[in-house]
């Protein structure tokens, strides 16, 4: 049990480190980056007296250890702060927005695991042959279409040539949940098919990995089909790489999904991000990027944790470290 | 630390091994990860449930014949006291707030809070007779003392948008009745009045001055009753609003980042106009559909070529002159805007008091473009092109870089992030050749030609005509003004006006009211309704 309490301590004490180096690396880089808050809340206009006070109100006037000291008490005790710009604490905000995202993102990777579990198998099975190469083909080409390109083209046909689904939105799925719903097929369609492309190439070279391996031609020997052995042995040991590969396809996509999130209009943590960024709002910036760091950092744990389930082999050696 | 090789060894054959009991019989691992899973799933989708609500719209809630209309460049908050922009005072002035002035869609200015007003002979005490019986949304009652606490404030350190040096020349406030206010000025001032009806001259109450980021209280027709940052406003009819109450029970303004996507969300019906379209191009798909309609009006958006006065080669007015005549105009506007602008000559609207048709002081002459060069010895020259990245001003100095190269001037663009570096490196530090920019601000031309503005024209030339025109009867104010615009702009070519941008609608035909001109940064909405 004592190793357990030391792995539990070894990952708190991990991610704090980690979390404060990206505090620090955030809060250093906002303030290299040319532009600044007082000037682009004030305009073309501005007086320089004005830019001054205005610096003053946004408390940058201050020292760099002062600012950097007061965002970190609010952070432990749960408050990102106020924006310079939109003057509201941003706390609720870029957590609502993240869980926005969220929706967005989970079941994208999610569905794209599914699609290229079953295709990039397949393509593997069927190396050589003509549906293996068409899926091979077909998944390159998915990687090539900007997800933007494949969100406005879902729109044309499914929004505005065929009427079946609202073109943009978002609705709060307590309001409505069926709204809710017909809003969120194609963003998530879009994200999908360029995710699942990537991961086919990758479920399809991990599956041809494992294909040649002895402990096939054993389970084989023992009597099982070549897809009983596949899917009973097979696919387990190249879960690995491609779970890994979806972890940070999961993380990423969190900011990544900005451009599907401006196509369908969505107000997800990217869309806040990119517009923070463009008004230099520190307190934004830093707090999102906070909660992306800890995101990252919690989905790492998890693919960890269950990568231990799916592969022993990982527990054992985890356990003797 | 795990090992993550993906290797191989045999998988592991049996059951038992790939899920161990743990000793002492406690729940494998398996069930305690699916455990974890779904704790973690269900604490997220406890919260996840009410995703979007710090961003919902009040379209769902809003009553019968209310109207929602897609903008694109949305207000950072609700203070234009200390933020600056257009996006704030075209949502909430004329709606919300209200000056004792207004201008209408054609430029003329006409009663609002006030409903006379007079100058004595000195031209400094300008009285205003107040409407009767109007109150604040708070409930609050308008008075002489609403307008000396208003106008006085502008002048308080309360105030740092850059527009309320329009308001310096006012000494002070009197208020003999409370109908009654009379204004005294440091010195006569036609700007003045006018400048009642921007921003600067809206009315507040002294109870709702803290908290103007988040919350909006005037007098206009409509409240605010709903407000997500970037997202949406919800203006809201006000049932006790002194005047012609406004003609939808509601407006929504939704904002979206993309202009396709707003045009989409037309078409998909969950919006009922598109309101000043950046995207010029869009409309052109539309432009046979009867069950739209596009409006297209002047705005005073003025996209300026910027030379710098202080820096070489632009330091010589015949550069300056050259680049004005070796720029094609109305080409430039056709590749930016698809042509859908106004070619004005200098930075004054059409809808500006002294505007005056100046297309023809420096006309498309690249011959004389290219003398002017070799005559100030800078021909075959490379100059740095500054271009804040707006999809507009990319598309214009791509035509004004290929009009200059071929006249004998080399333009080599960079493009800067808009708005934080391009305001540091070019309008605060004027560390720049030449950009492009539209300035949206009404009546801007003479914080253009000030000295120490970005473009480094030298304010003293012009200073005492404009402050005589100013001091002046209406006549000689016009008369003066055009005179600043042919020194500054014909005489000492100190910026090139590309073109004015239109005020660009797209709107579903049954859509009525929705103003075509925009004269101010406003967009009065109280007229605008479902027929």
């Amino acid at each position: 049990m004592s190793g357990l309490w030391r792995g539990i301590a070894l990952a708190v004490a991990r991610t704090s480190l980690t979390l404060f180096l990206a505090s620090v690396l955030i809060f250093v880089l906002l303030r290299l980056v040319p532009g600044d808050p007082a000037q682009v809340a004030l305009g073309v206009d501005a007086t320089p007296e004005a830019v001054a006070a205005t610096r003053e109100r946004f408390g940058l006037d201050r020292p760099l250890l002062v600012q950097y000291g007061e965002w970190m008490g609010g952070l432990l005790t749960g408050r990102f702060g106020e924006s310079f710009v939109s003057g509201q604490d941003m706390s609720a905000i870029i957590l609502d927005r993240t869980n926005v995202t969220l929706w967005l993102v989970i079941p994208s990777v999610v569905l794209a695991l599914l699609v290229a579990t079953v295709l990039g198998t397949w393509a593997a099975l069927r190396r050589g042959q003509l549906d293996g190469f068409l899926i091979t083909v077909g998944s390159q080409l998915l990687m090539a279409v900007p997800g933007f390109l494949a969100g406005v083209l879902l729109v044309l046909l499914f929004s505005l040539a065929l009427g079946w689904l609202p073109p943009s939105g978002w609705v709060v799925p307590n309001d409505a949940f069926g709204p809710f719903l017909a809003r969120l097929v194609l963003p998530v369609l879009a994200l999908t098919a360029v995710q699942a492309a990537i991961l086919t190439r990758y479920v399809r070279s991990a599956v041809l990995d494992v294909s040649g391996a002895d402990f096939l031609r054993e389970a084989r020997a023992k009597g099982l089909s070549r897809s009983e052995a596949m899917v009973r042995h097979g696919l387990r040991n190249a879960a690995v790489p491609v779970l890994t590969v979806a972890g940070v396809q999961l993380s990423s996509l969190l900011v990544g999904a900005v451009v599907i999130e401006s196509v369908f209009d969505i107000p997800g943590v990217g869309s806040l991000l990119v517009e923070a960024v463009g008004q230099r709002d520190m307190v934004t910036i830093q707090g999102i990027v906070m909660v992306l760091v800890a995101f990252t950092v919690l989905v790492n744990l998890a693919l960890d944790l269950i990568q231990a389930v799916v592969d022993p082999r990982l527990r054992v050696v985890g356990a003797e470290a | 630390m795990p090992t993550r090789t993906p290797g191989t060894n045999p998988a592991p054959r049996r059951r038992a091994l790939a899920a161990p009991a743990l000793p002492g019989a406690g729940p494998s691992r398996r069930a305690v990860l699916a455990g974890g899973v779904t704790a973690a799933a269900s604490a997220w989708l406890l919260t996840a449930c009410d995703a979007g609500h710090t961003a919902r719209d009040a379209v769902a809630a809003a009553p019968p014949g209310s109207v929602t209309l897609a903008l694109t460049a949305p207000p950072a908050n609700l203070d234009f006291t200390t933020t600056s922009g257009a996006a704030i005072p075209q949502a909430l002035m004329g709606n919300v707030y209200q000056g004792l002035v207004a201008v209408n869609d054609d430029g003329e200015l006409v009663p609002a809070l006030a409903s006379a007003w007079s100058v004595d002979e000195s031209g400094t005490r300008y009285t205003f007779e107040l409407q009767k019986g109007v109150r604040f949304s708070n409930g609050d009652e308008f008075t002489s003392a609403t307008v000396k606490f208003s106008l006085e404030r502008v002048n308080s350190d309360a105030w740092t948008n850059g527009l309320k040096a329009g308001m310096a020349v006012l000494e002070r406030v009197e208020t003999p009745d409370p109908l009654v206010a009379v204004a005294v000025l440091k010195r006569p001032s036609q700007a003045w009045l006018r400048s009642l009806a921007t921003l600067i001259g809206a009315m507040f109450t002294p109870s709702a001055v803290t908290g103007l980021k988040g919350a909006a209280v005037g007098t206009g027709p409509f409240e605010v009753t709903s407000w997500k940052t970037g997202q949406s406003l919800a203006l809201t009819r006000r049932a006790d609003y002194w005047g012609e109450p406004a003609a939808s029970p509601q407006v929504t303004l939704r904002y979206y980042a993309d202009n396709t996507t707003a045009v989409n969300a037309l078409r998909g019906g969950a919006v009922d106009a598109v309101v000043g379209l950046a995207s010029p191009e869009l409309v052109t798909p539309f432009e046979k559909n009867a069950d739209y309609r596009i409006t297209q009006g002047t705005s005073t958006g003025e996209v300026v070529l910027s030379m710098n006065n202080q820096a070489a080669p632009f330091d010589d007015v015949r550069v300056r002159r050259a680049v004005m005549y070796g720029v094609d105009s109305a080409g430039v506007m056709a590749t930016a805007y698809d042509a859908r602008g106004t070619l004005i000559g200098a930075p004054v609207p059409p809808t500006s008091p002294y505007y005056e048709d100046l297309n023809g002081a420096y006309p498309y002459d690249p011959a004389r473009a290219t003398a002017l060069l070799k005559e100030a010895g800078v021909y075959g020259s490379t100059v740095i092109f500054s271009v804040p990245d707006l999809p507009y001003a990319v598309a214009a100095s791509q035509a004004v870089a290929s009009d200059l190269t071929k006249v004998g001037l080399t333009v080599k663009i960079t493009v800067q992030e808009f708005p934080a570096v391009w305001l540091q490196e070019v309008l605060t530090t004027h560390n720049y050749q030449m950009s492009v920019i539209g300035h949206v601000e009404p009546d801007d031309l003479l914080t253009l030609l000030s000295s120490g503005y970005y473009l480094g024209y030298d304010g003293a030339r012009v200073a005492s005509i404009a402050a005589r025109a100013d001091a002046g009867s209406t006549e000689e104010f016009v008369a003066g003004m055009r005179e600043v615009v042919r020194t500054a702009i014909v005489e000492d070519a100190a910026a090139d006006t590309l073109f004015l941008l239109p005020a660009l609608s797209l709107m579903r035909a049954s859509l009525q009211g929705l103003p075509v001109n925009s004269p101010t940064t406003a967009l009065n909405l109280s007229r605008v309704v479902k027929a």
